[in-house]
């Protein structure tokens, strides 16, 4: 035992254990990320009263592979005039920022890839990288409506991600801490601990909810549009850009980005529960874990985590069903003049609240 | 170690090649393009010297916002290289020097600091001692200078911030007359009893005004 322990603190040893741990994770989330992408089109149907994917498997659960065997065997298509370079190096920035990300997502207690000091600035400064995926598509298409697109998401992510980086500020604030970790495991004993509910503390702390609960939405909301997703999915807005950046990307490209843009949605969900809705803490407290051995544990944790996922994908799921695109100039309006000013008191009514109010 | 060895010249070979790229670069856009790179192995360098707080700021502000912009605004350029190139050798003195003095203020910088250490305060240790010393992270041994020893520096620089952005809007702010503009509140505030106006009409016969 000891020698294998000094064995994986050689730099040999060390880089194959992080090369192990990167491929559970990416293979972890490929996995979850066929199911979702099934889960997402059955909700979208059941919202619609149609069947939905039903062919493939029992109830469709196969059909994502199908796709994904169609996406592989089809023939890359580059347009004449196009980047070359630029147009093939798009999807896969896409997809490496969309799995990146995931290095300091803490899954369960103690298991995360890289456990950082920054954890949340590495997310946010990732995140703020998504961007250029699109964009250099859109530019690389040498095409006129994949440019516009790209240009509506460079403006509209740029605007929204002031405010993601100004509600992840009053979280930081909270807690105390830039490590995902920490900020996770400051979270324990119940659901009325979680950080939307003013973090750990006696009862009166919980007045905080009023301003916690509303950044927890504003958070998501914000996530809906740095992610693209339909409400604020103009930058691909079929009905007016055919498909926007992605009108020229076929085959794998094209797969690459989507499976990059469904990465980030699942990591907007991951960071919305890490941030606001304790992670991979249980929503009761846990004394019972403490006697458990850590593996039974870190799976407990998991399970929470990963259940909460869910719930939030299901929640990105219906938005998509149920709300309708919203014009452009009402987007920016809502990123500008009501989260950024939301945000900014948010972050100066928590930061009074940290002097004044919880270390009193 | 040899790991970081590795690293090190990896990053520093890429962001010296990419900087490079940037000036030599044909196409505009490509330019900004291998600037991001060198942005970015930049940011590996800091995380190599432990500075991994600045490391993020550096990607976060200049790769995520301000590279985005130039990106944003050479797309829409339509830049003439060859009008671009035409006054190369009249402004190649000027340019040298410019090239060589700073190469001259950064050998002499770096030999000092190889040599003697940086300059510091002398009780109060930099971010980088206090970090050693009293096993705080990054961030919080930089907030700790930060909003203590050099607070005015700080607010300064906010407000010169401050005033650039009021300075930028103040410029480009104009009101053009006939534009009509969306007020939410007045639309959510509308009621039926405003918007709708109920007719009578006999048949065979309009409205009429």
């Amino acid at each position: 035992m000891i020698r294998a322990q000094s064995y994986w603190a050689t730099p040999g040893g060390w880089t194959l254990l992080t090369v192990g741990q990167i491929l559970a994770v990416v293979v972890w989330i490929l996995i979850s990320l066929a199911f979702l992408l099934l889960a997402d089109r059955k909700i979208w149907a059941g919202v619609q009263l149609r069947k939905g994917p039903n062919v493939v498997g029992p109830f469709g659960l196969l059909q994502s592979f199908a796709d994904f065997g169609k996406f592989l065997i089809k023939e890359i298509v580059v347009p004449d005039g196009a980047d070359k370079t630029v147009f093939l190096l798009a999807p896969l920035i896409a997809f490496t920022l969309g799995f990146g990300a995931w290095a300091v997502i803490p899954l369960a207690p103690g298991w995360v890839v890289s456990n950082i000091n920054v954890g949340v600035l590495y997310l946010f400064a990732i995140s703020s990288l998504g961007v250029y995926g699109i964009i250099m598509g859109g530019w690389a298409s040498n095409s006129k409506y994949p440019f516009l697109g790209s240009l509506r998401s460079a403006a509209q992510m740029v605007s929204y991600e002031v405010s993601i980086g100004f509600i992840i500020v009053t979280v930081v604030i909270l807690a105390g801490t830039l490590n995902l970790q920490q900020i996770v495991a400051a979270q324990a004993g119940g659901f009325w601990n979680w950080n939307v509910f003013g973090g750990p503390g006696p009862i009166w702390t919980k007045l905080l909810t009023i301003v916690m609960l509303p950044m927890a939405v504003i958070f998501f909301i914000s996530g809906l549009a740095e992610t693209n997703r339909p409400p604020f999915d103009l930058p691909e807005a079929e009905s007016e850009l055919v498909a926007g950046y992605a009108v020229e990307y076929s085959s794998t490209p094209y797969l690459l980005f989507q499976i990059g843009e469904y990465a980030n949605i699942v990591l907007i969900c991951a960071m919305t529960s890490i941030l606001f809705f304790g992670g991979w803490q249980a929503p009761f407290p846990t004394p019972f874990t403490a006697s458990w051995s850590p593996t039974a544990a870190s799976f407990f944790g998991f399970m929470w985590f990963f259940l909460k996922i869910i719930f939030f994908f299901f929640l990105v799921a219906m938005a998509k069903a149920v709300v309708p695109r919203y014009r452009y100039d009402q987007l920016m309006r809502l990123g500008w003049k009501v989260f950024l000013p939301t945000s900014l008191v948010a972050v100066v009514a928590v930061s009074a609240w940290r002097v004044f109010g919880a270390a009193a | 170690m040899a790991l970081q060895a590795i690293a090190f010249y990896l990053l520093a070979a890429v962001t010296i090649a990419a900087g490079f790229a940037v000036v030599s670069a044909r196409n505009p856009v490509h330019s900004v393009l291998f600037l991001i790179a060198a942005f970015f192995s930049a940011a590996g360098l800091f995380v190599l010297m432990g500075a991994e707080f600045l490391a993020m700021l550096l990607v976060v502000v200049y790769v995520g916002a301000v590279a985005v912009l130039f990106l944003f605004v050479v797309m829409m350029l339509d830049v003439d290289f060859a009008a671009l190139r035409q006054g190369f050798a009249r402004y190649m003195p000027l340019g040298g020097l410019v090239a060589g003095g700073l190469a001259i203020e950064m050998v002499v910088v770096s030999t000092t600091v190889a040599t003697q250490g940086a300059a510091r305060l002398n009780d109060q240790p930099m971010a980088r001692g206090a970090a050693a010393a009293a096993n705080v992270t990054n961030a919080e041994a930089i907030g700790r200078v930060l909003y203590t020893n050099y607070i005015y520096f700080f607010q300064a620089a906010g407000m010169v911030l401050l005033v650039a952005m009021i300075g930028a809007i103040v410029l480009t702010l104009r009101h053009k007359p006939h534009v009509r503009r969306q007020v939410i509140a007045d639309q959510v505030a509308r009621t039926p009893g405003a918007g709708l106006r109920m007719v009578s009409l006999k048949p065979g016969r309009g409205v009429g005004e």
